[in-house]
This record gives structure tokens, C-alpha cells and sequence, in this order.
């Protein structure tokens, strides 16, 4: 699938992501997602990355995929899944060249990555989006499915297979070194600070 | 002597645990509409427009602000002529909490060793400081701290000679530190003075203060607002994406310290600034 522009000037993106798709996103553009997302935080990824260390099948296949790292509070009867915002990417920083080596396309946090995983993104031409922190309550709504696809033993650190309708995210770090978070605070920041 | 009972604790604390969660206070809700009146940043404004939909989103279906429903970090003012009964103070907050966060379908975030990391289930322990006040009430504030913005949370051991340049320095470069990592617009719960142990507890408790308000103090006060100023001038803003927001308020409590020393901690927190508090 394509990466096309809405008339409201915000990227429509769905999964799973080509390398043709990813270098059509940069650092800075909105950015709307439909298709599915797995999520996958701290443990989970304690447990993936023995298997590629072994080069054993992975629990999913990762290739075209977006990682959202993220571990969600319960759902109340009725509702599809509880608060669901994303957690701080950096602590995947060690194993994501790892998963991006094996065709991973996309990964979603917040917070800023390491020198290592920027490169691997340019390398392996893949993305790094930012969902909004805090905002668990209201991302809830973006999500039309869920269901735990391994390691259920470890409760909301499981991996879980989301489907998500216009799920919103910014691009944080791009395949070609861009980077918001600098480029915002270069905008913005006071010489006096 | 009164006597509490501790199912009122448990009962309590239940109730704070779930409507932090679930209800920003007050003072947050105005500090995202000062904010979004004078953010520059398009993307920043955004952002803290989506956060106040996404507090009132919380509030009215029940869903929490944040899917982080935080460590339980309660400080409990326990008046000399109380009598709890019934049971361990202890255990009967951390009832309140296994309930609360039962009850309001909020996350187990807290793993029973830091080494094996197997989930305890139910959120519980909380941690727990008391204070042993005069009088015959038992007040207890409840913060659900968020894990992303406290791993950001420091620790110094300045010299004297470094003195009050050294602490706002050290502070500013905390900020720069945490980033867009600790979700911003932050707060600063600032602890200067006594013990090691001491500024770490002082720099949670001051987090308790309403955000907006003025610090008693008149010289904490002008120090206070300096720093804010200085750290929203860094252009981190809101989520890190560029702008004027980079935090929301600085809050500061001292001690008296030692000849040698000049402890400095910052606990550092996200905008999802989750406090309550009651008085039995």
C-alpha cells in the first residue's frame, strides 16, 4: 500500500510498510496509520531478541511491520482495550537494529533514540514515529481490534496484534537522518536559555 | 486517642487511586489553557490540545489518562493522637491500592524483584512515607507516578562552593536531560538540603503543592519562576516536538544541611501529574 496525502496535509499510511513508503515520510510530517501494529515493550523484547540472536523464528513476523512499544491498561467490559498510549522508545534501543535487520518498517514511542538505532534506520530504510505520551485515553479510540498473539504470561507487556483506523503518530526520526525532536528544538529554543 | 479503622484507610485510598487516574486536577486543566494561550508552536499547541481532549476523554468514559497508571507513591501525615486499629497501616493502603486498581481497570505496572521482573498483579506495593504529626486526623496524598518520567528523575551532591549558581545550573541541565523522553510539559518536584535520602523525599513531597501557585517562600518563589522560565526557553515544548512549553511549573522544598554538603534532587514528572488527597 501507498503512502498518500489527505486534503488536510497529514500523510495516510497502511501496513505492511514497503521500503518505497518509508522514503516517502519525514522527520516532521503527520502522519495517519491503518493496518496492524504490534506491540511489544520491555520484556517482550527480552524474550525476541534470544531468538534472533539464534536465529530461530520469531512469535511474529516482523518484515513490513510497525512495532508500536506500548503496554495498555485493561479494558472495562464493552470497550475494545483500555488506555493505550506508547512508552519511551529508548529503552528498545538495543534491540531494534537487531529487529530492523529483519524487515521491521516501522517502530512507535516517544522519546528520543539512540545514535545506533538512527543509523540502522537510514541502513535498513525503516521509521521511527512518535505517538502522543499521555494521551492513552484518546489513541484508545484508533484501536478496532485486539487480540494478545504471544507471551500472555507477561500481561500487558504481551504482544499483541492491534488493528488501528487512522491511528495518529508523527514522524520522528525519518530513513534519512532527520530528526524532529532536534529540528523542533532548534526552532524553538531561546539563546538565552 | 481516635481510633481509625483501617478499612476507612483501604476505603480511601481505593477512591484516591482511581480518581487520579481517571480525573486531572484542577490545577492541571488550567495549566494545559495558560499554556495553549501562549504556546508558538503549531505542532506544540496541538498537543496540548489533544492532552486537555484526552483528560476530558479520561474523566468521561472512565479510561485512563495515561495506559502508565503508575507506581503508588503515598505520603501519609499521621497525627500523634491517632489510634489506627483493625490492622497494619501498611497493608491497608496497599489493600486500597490492590482494590483500586482492580476496580478501575488500571494497569499492574510493578514487578515483585528488580531482577526477575514477575508482575505482582495488582499494582500493589505502593510506597510509603509517613510523618508523625500533632493532632487526631490522618491525611494521605496519593500520586500515581508515571515510570517514563521517573527513570529521568536525579540525584546530585553539589559542593557549597558551587552554591546557588551550581543548583540552577544542575537543574537546567536536568531538563535538557530528560527531553522529549519524560513526556513534557514537565514538572519539577525540587528537594535542596538535608541527607541524601532527605532531597530525594523532599523532591517527590513537592510535587504535592498546587501547580500555579506561589511557593511561601519569597526568595524559593523568585528561584522557582526563574528556572521555569530558563527551561521553557530550551524550545524542548510540548512532547519535544519545538516549543515554548517545555514545563508547566517548578516546585521547591529545602532543609538545613550539613557543612559539607548541598544534596539537590529533581523528580522529575510528566504532564500526566496524577495527585489526590483526603484528610480522616
Amino acid at each position: 500500500m501507498s503512502v498518500t496525502t489527505a486534503p488536510d496535509g497529514i500523510k495516510e499510511v497502511g501496513t505492511p510498510l514497503s521500503d518505497a513508503d518509508v522514503v516517502s515520510l519525514r522527520a516532521g510530517d503527520r502522519v495517519r496509520i491503518t493496518g496492524v501494529l504490534y506491540t511489544a515493550r520491555d520484556a517482550a523484547h527480552g524474550r525476541l531478541f534470544p531468538l534472533i540472536e539464534r536465529g530461530e523464528k520469531l512469535p511474529i513476523e516482523v518484515r513490513g511491520q510497525i512495532i508500536y512499544y506500548t503496554g495498555p491498561s485493561p479494558a472495562r467490559p464493552g470497550d475494545i482495550v483500555g488506555s493505550i498510549g506508547p512508552t519511551t522508545g529508548g529503552r528498545m534501543d538495543k534491540f531494534t537494529p537487531a529487529l530492523l535487520k529483519l524487515g521491521l518498517k516501522g517502530t512507535i514511542g516517544k522519546g528520543a533514540r539512540s545514535e545506533a538505532v538512527k543509523e540502522a534506520l537510514k541502513l535498513y530504510k525503516a521509521v521511527y514515529f512518535g505517538a502522543i505520551g499521555g494521551a492513552g485515553a484518546v489513541l484508545s479510540r484508533f484501536v478496532k481490534k485486539l487480540e494478545i498473539v504471544a507471551y500472555a504470561d507477561l500481561g500487558t507487556e504481551a504482544i499483541r496484534r492491534l488493528e488501528v483506523e487512522n491511528f495518529p503518530v508523527m514522524v520522528i526520526n525519518d530513513s534519512y537522518g532527520g530528526d524532529l525532536y532536534q529540528d523542533g528544538m532548534k526552532a524553538y529554543a531561546r539563546e538565552d536559555a | 486517642m481516635r481510633e481509625i479503622h483501617v478499612s476507612a484507610i483501604t476505603d480511601a485510598v481505593k477512591k484516591l487511586c482511581m480518581e487520579a487516574n481517571l480525573e486531572l486536577e484542577p490545577d492541571m486543566l488550567r495549566a494545559f489553557d495558560r499554556a495553549l494561550q501562549r504556546e508558538r508552536s503549531p505542532a506544540g499547541k496541538q498537543v496540548l490540545q489533544i492532552l486537555k481532549d484526552n483528560a476530558e476523554m479520561a474523566r468521561t468514559k472512565l479510561i485512563p489518562y495515561c495506559q502508565d497508571t503508575g507506581f503508588v507513591v503515598c505520603f501519609v501525615e499521621l497525627g500523634q493522637d491517632v489510634h489506627v486499629v483493625g490492622g497494619g497501616l501498611d497493608e491497608a493502603i496497599n489493600e486500597g491500592v490492590r482494590q483500586g486498581y482492580k476496580e478501575g481497570y488500571l494497569r499492574a505496572s510493578i514487578v515483585r524483584s528488580p531482577f526477575d521482573r514477575v508482575n505482582t498483579g495488582d499494582n500493589t506495593p505502593a510506597v510509603i512515607h509517613v510523618d508523625i504529626v500533632p493532632g487526631a486526623t490522618l491525611g494521605i496524598m496519593v500520586m500515581a507516578k508515571g515510570g517514563g518520567c521517573e527513570n529521568r528523575s536525579k540525584y546530585k551532591m553539589l559542593t557549597p562552593a558551587e552554591g546557588l549558581a551550581g543548583v540552577k545550573e544542575w537543574i537546567i541541565e536536568c531538563v535538557k536531560t530528560a527531553g522529549p523522553d519524560a513526556c513534557p510539559p514537565l514538572i519539577l518536584g525540587v528537594g535542596i538540603g538535608g541527607t541524601f535520602e532527605k532531597a530525594a523525599i523532599l523532591s517527590k513531597k513537592a510535587l504535592f503543592r498546587e501547580l500555579g501557585s506561589p511557593n511561601p517562600d519569597p526568595q524559593l518563589d523568585a528561584l522557582e519562576k526563574e528556572l521555569l522560565d530558563r527551561a521553557n526557553r530550551l524550545g524542548i515544548g510540548p512532547q519535544g516536538y519545538g516549543g515554548d512549553t517545555t514545563a508547566f511549573g517548578v516546585h521547591i522544598l529545602t532543609y538545613p544541611c550539613h557543612i559539607t554538603s548541598l544534596p539537590v534532587a529533581v523528580t522529575i514528572e510528566c504532564h500526566a501529574h496524577r495527585h489526590k488527597d483526603v484528610t480522616l
